[in-house]
C-alpha cells in the first residue's frame, strides 16, 4: 500500500465499516428490546461482527478467542443467569428504567472521552496491516518474553472470580463469625 | 510469508470463508422460503401447540432453572479463558530462548486455577445431589 489516505476506500476499510456498524446497530438493539433472550442473542451478532472487525485488523488469534470465550461462553453464562432469575420469560415491559436518560447521556460522554482519546493520541498513527502479525505465535511470544506478570496476576483474578461465584451461588457457605 | 493477494493470502482465505458461510445461509434460508411459499397453509389451534411426544404441553417452555447450573457455566468459562491461554504458549514453549521458565510460568498459572477447581470440588459443587 502506498499512500496513506481514507480517500479512495479500500475494500477492507469498507469492510471494516460495515462490520462496525454492524456492531453499533445490534448492540442498539441489545439495550432497546424488550426480550431479554432476545437481547442475548443480538449481543451474538455484536460480538460476531467485532470479530469480524479483528479478523480485518489480522488480530487472527484475538478474533477466534472472541468466537470461543464472548460468543460461546460468555453468551452462556447470561442466557443461564436470565434464566436463573427471571422465571417467565417473554416480552416484558418494566425494562426501561427510570435513570435512562441519565444513562444514555453517561454513555455517550464515556464514549466521547473514549473516541476523543484515541483519535488525540493515534491521529497520524499509521499501522500497516502484516497478514501473522496477530497470530498465536506472535502472541504467545508477547506474553511469555513481556507480559509474564499480568499473565500471572490473571490466574489470580480468575480464581477470585471462580470462588466468588461459588461462594454467592451457594446459600449454605457462611462467613467465619 | 503469507501476503495480501490471492485465496492462498490471509484477506484471500478469509474471504473464501465468508463467501461459503454467505452460500451456506443463503442455502438454508432459501430451502425455508421455497418451502413457505409452496405448502399449504391452514393453521388451528392444535396444530399450532408444541409437540411434546403426542402429550398436551403443560406450563410455559421457560422455566427458572437451578443455580448450580450456573457454576458450570462458570467452571466453563474459566477453563475456556484457561485453554485460550495454552495456545499461544503452547506454540512458544518449546522454540530456543524460552525453556524451563515457561514451562514453569504456565504450570503456575494452572495451579491457580486448579486451586479454584479444588474449592469447587471441596465445596461438593461438583457433586450431584
Amino acid at each position: 500500500m502506498s499512500g496513506v489516505g481514507f480517500w479512495p476506500p479500500s475494500v477492507l476499510e469498507v469492510v471494516f465499516l460495515l462490520l462496525g456498524l454492524v456492531a453499533v446497530g445490534s448492540a442498539l438493539l441489545v439495550v432497546t428490546t424488550r426480550q431479554l433472550v432476545h437481547a442475548a442473542l443480538w449481543l451474538v451478532v455484536c460480538f460476531g461482527a467485532l470479530a469480524g472487525c479483528y479478523l480485518v485488523l489480522t488480530a487472527e488469534f484475538v478474533a477466534w478467542v472472541q468466537v470461543l470465550i464472548y460468543v460461546g461462553a460468555v453468551v452462556v453464562l447470561l442466557l443461564f443467569g436470565i434464566m436463573l432469575t427471571r422465571a417467565p420469560i417473554g416480552r416484558s415491559d418494566d425494562l426501561d428504567s427510570g435513570n435512562r436518560v441519565v444513562a444514555a447521556v453517561v454513555a455517550v460522554a464515556t464514549a466521547g472521552v473514549l473516541v476523543s482519546v484515541v483519535v488525540g493520541g493515534f491521529q497520524h498513527a499509521y499501522a500497516d496491516l502484516r497478514p501473522g502479525a496477530g497470530s498465536a505465535e506472535e502472541l504467545g511470544a508477547s506474553i511469555f518474553r513481556n507480559w509474564v506478570l499480568p499473565f500471572e496476576a490473571l490466574s489470580v483474578l480468575l480464581l477470585a472470580a471462580l470462588i466468588g461465584a461459588i461462594v454467592l451461588s451457594r446459600t449454605d457457605i457462611k462467613g467465619r463469625r | 510469508m503469507r501476503d495480501y493477494q490471492g485465496v492462498d493470502g490471509y484477506f484471500g482465505s478469509y474471504a473464501v470463508v465468508a463467501v461459503l458461510l454467505a452460500i451456506g445461509a443463503a442455502i438454508f434460508a432459501g430451502a425455508l422460503l421455497i418451502n413457505r411459499l409452496l405448502r399449504p397453509d391452514r393453521p388451528t389451534e392444535a396444530k399450532l401447540t408444541t409437540y411434546e411426544c403426542g402429550v398436551d404441553p403443560v406450563g410455559d417452555g421457560w422455566a427458572q432453572s437451578q443455580v448450580r447450573y450456573y457454576v458450570f457455566t462458570y467452571l466453563y468459562v474459566v477453563f475456556a479463558v484457561d485453554a485460550v491461554f495454552l495456545f499461544p504458549w503452547a506454540t512458544v514453549f518449546a522454540a530456543p530462548g524460552y525453556g524451563m521458565t515457561t514451562l514453569v510460568e504456565m504450570f503456575v498459572f494452572l495451579a491457580f486455577i486448579a486451586l479454584g477447581i479444588v474449592y469447587a470440588w471441596r465445596k461438593r459443587v461438583l457433586t450431584w445431589t
